[in-house]
């Protein structure tokens, strides 16, 4: 038990998180106050969680717990994200009424469950961290609970998650039959050849977390559930379980089944090519913004899982980096968003954006920035994303994927670009308000310079994503 | 005397998992009856989680167990009461015409 202080960010979120709670029930009125403090948490457990920066390696409870490099980095990420979502959506949660003392909390438990994710090394303990998550995203979606479409994403949302759940506890089930342990460490042990039901459990666990991340074909869900739960609740489905997820990819491949590197690999190849193509094709006739991200997040979701197809260190490191910018990418797109805002109306089609540059330069241009980014256009920071992963797919001369992803890039270009065309260079409509708070103004501002300024100064990141070092 | 083994225990629980998957996808009715197909999923991963247990000799399996009923109580909780926000708003249940968000 000496190592407790290790996992200090879960302790102290969780036990904020109740006192919140407490303080949310017995004050009245308080649901402004449990907001800030919510965000003063998670500002705290982001020192806390630098703090820990330099631990690698250390085991917890018997070993079903690990913290290094690559879970205090992607905690790191999901603080830093979280920070930034409940900065930007604090107003849009006002002028919606949904800012009730439950939104802050949910979100905290849902970021504690994605904590136990990234640091799980037991299958029990992945399981455990994932539903706490999901349990608290099923609320989240159909939070907006007078409104139809919410109540319907959350529906949807609810179903097939579970049934993802499900699938993914049978593959946990086969894996713990057919290799005697659910310890990532001692499955590795155990494993000697190939071997059908382990195979078959492997399968069976990508499909549940192939879900969690909207790849294809498991993505079926996001457009709806993007669509229908409030914009604050999208941007945060377009982040963090991400995040959690795709590290929780990294550690379940590469530590119990590296040896059995050929079985999954043809899955992952197949997985990221589908999403990369179908991400591009089926975005373009989408009239609705939030859809339209929803297609393009699955599009990336192909691209970060094409650079852990790879199998090699480079490749996990540069699927990090992608997720990493993608982050900064989504929030500066869905910071835009926030602010199409006109009489406590907020707009998300298309042609709500027609002819903005012309009453709203500023805007207009951060969410040039952005859309140019998420194409891939240099020198903007998701260039140098999409760079990484095609430089580590190509070093392992796997050039069927590279080509792919390149030719799906251009696809998925000309929607970022008619977006574009839309806000310059189409009829005005009337103004938007211009009216916002100053979190929302902040995460903004800070999304678009790291994307803007990412080429001239690289190194701070590469420097500690060149630390993670899985095989 | 014919003797159960791990074959059939397995044969079980994957018998019950189709059903439930089968469950989910059939259904054009009602909801509820997807909430049930959850709950066989769920089932059907115990039974192979205790089986697997005993013939191995290892605790792990049952302790797992016991954490998924417990989640798949909460989840069923959940559950429940999406649908009945959904319900209050929409006047209706059926599978088929829950179909507001497309394109």
């Amino acid at each position: 038990m000496e190592n407790i202080n290790l996992v200090a960010p879960e302790i102290f979120i969780s036990l904020s998180l109740m006192s919140l709670l407490i303080l949310g029930v017995f004050k009245e009125n308080s649901s402004s106050v449990v907001y800030n403090l919510s965000i003063f948490t998670l500002f705290l457990s982001l020192l806390i969680n630098l703090n820990l920066f330099s631990f690698n390696n250390l085991y917890l409870f018997n070993g079903a717990y690990k913290v290094d490099y690559l879970s205090n980095f992607m905690k790191f990420l999901i603080i830093v994200s979280g920070i930034f979502v409940m900065l930007s959506s604090s107003k849009y949660l006002k002028i919606n009424k949904i800012f009730k003392i439950e939104y802050p909390i949910l979100l905290l438990s849902s970021i504690l469950g994605m904590f136990i994710m990234i640091s799980s090394n037991d299958l029990m303990v992945f399981y455990l961290g994932l539903e706490l998550q999901s349990l608290a995203l099923y609320v989240l979606a159909s939070f907006k609970r007078d409104d139809q479409l919410s109540s319907e994403s959350g529906l949807k949302y609810f179903v097939l998650s579970a049934l993802s759940s499900g699938l993914l506890l049978y593959g946990c089930s086969l894996i713990y039959g057919f290799s005697g342990s659910t310890n990532f460490d001692q499955i590795s042990n155990n494993i000697s050849g190939v071997q059908y039901g382990l195979t078959l459990g492997i399968v069976f666990i990508l499909v549940g977390l192939a879900f969690k991340i909207s790849a294809v074909p498991f993505h079926m869900w996001a457009p709806d559930v993007y669509q229908g739960s409030p914009t604050s609740v999208t941007i945060f489905f377009a982040i963090l379980p991400k995040i959690a997820a795709l590290s929780v990819f990294i550690r379940f491949l590469y530590v119990p089944f590296i040896n059995l590197v050929d079985q999954w690999q043809t899955i992952i190849i197949f997985v990221s090519i589908a999403s990369m193509v179908f991400g591009a094709v089926a975005a373009i006739g989408q009239k609705n913004l939030k859809r339209l991200m929803a297609y393009s997040s699955i599009s990336h979701m192909g691209f970060a899982l094409a650079g852990l197809s790879v199998g090699t260190n480079e490749g996990i490191q540069s699927s990090i980096i992608y997720i990493s910018i993608y982050l900064m990418m989504n929030l500066a797109f869905f910071s835009c968003l926030f602010m199409l805002k006109r009489n406590d109306i907020y707009y998300e089609d298309l042609s709500d954006l027609s002819g903005l540059s012309k009453n709203h330069p500023i805007l207009s241009l951060c969410l040039l920035i952005s859309l140019f980014s998420l194409a891939g256009i240099p020198p903007l920071a998701g260039f140098f994303a999409k760079f990484y992963i095609f430089l580590a797919v190509i070093k392992e001369e796997m050039y069927f994927l590279a080509i792919v992803g390149l030719l799906s890039t251009v696809i998925a270009a000309f929607y970022y670009l008619r977006v574009i065309k839309t806000i310059y260079f189409d009829n005005q409509t009337e103004k938007f308000d211009i009216n916002h708070d100053i979190g929302l103004k902040i995460s903004l501002l800070v999304s678009t310079l790291i994307i803007l300024i990412y080429f001239i100064y690289p190194s701070p990141l590469q420097t500690l994503i060149s630390k993670i070092v899985i095989l | 005397m014919f003797e159960i083994s791990l074959g059939h225990y397995l044969t079980l629980s994957a018998i019950i998992f189709t059903i439930g998957v089968a469950g989910i996808f059939l259904n054009r009715k009602n909801i509820i009856v997807i909430l049930m197909s959850i709950e066989l999923i769920l089932l059907a991963v115990n039974i192979n989680l205790v089986s697997f247990s005993v013939f191995l000799g290892d605790l792990t399996g049952q302790i797992f167990t016991l954490f998924i009923l417990t989640v798949a109580a909460a989840e069923a909780a959940i559950g429940l009461a999406i649908i009945v926000v959904y319900f209050r708003n929409a006047g209706t249940i059926r599978v088929e015409e829950i179909d507001k968000l497309k394109g």
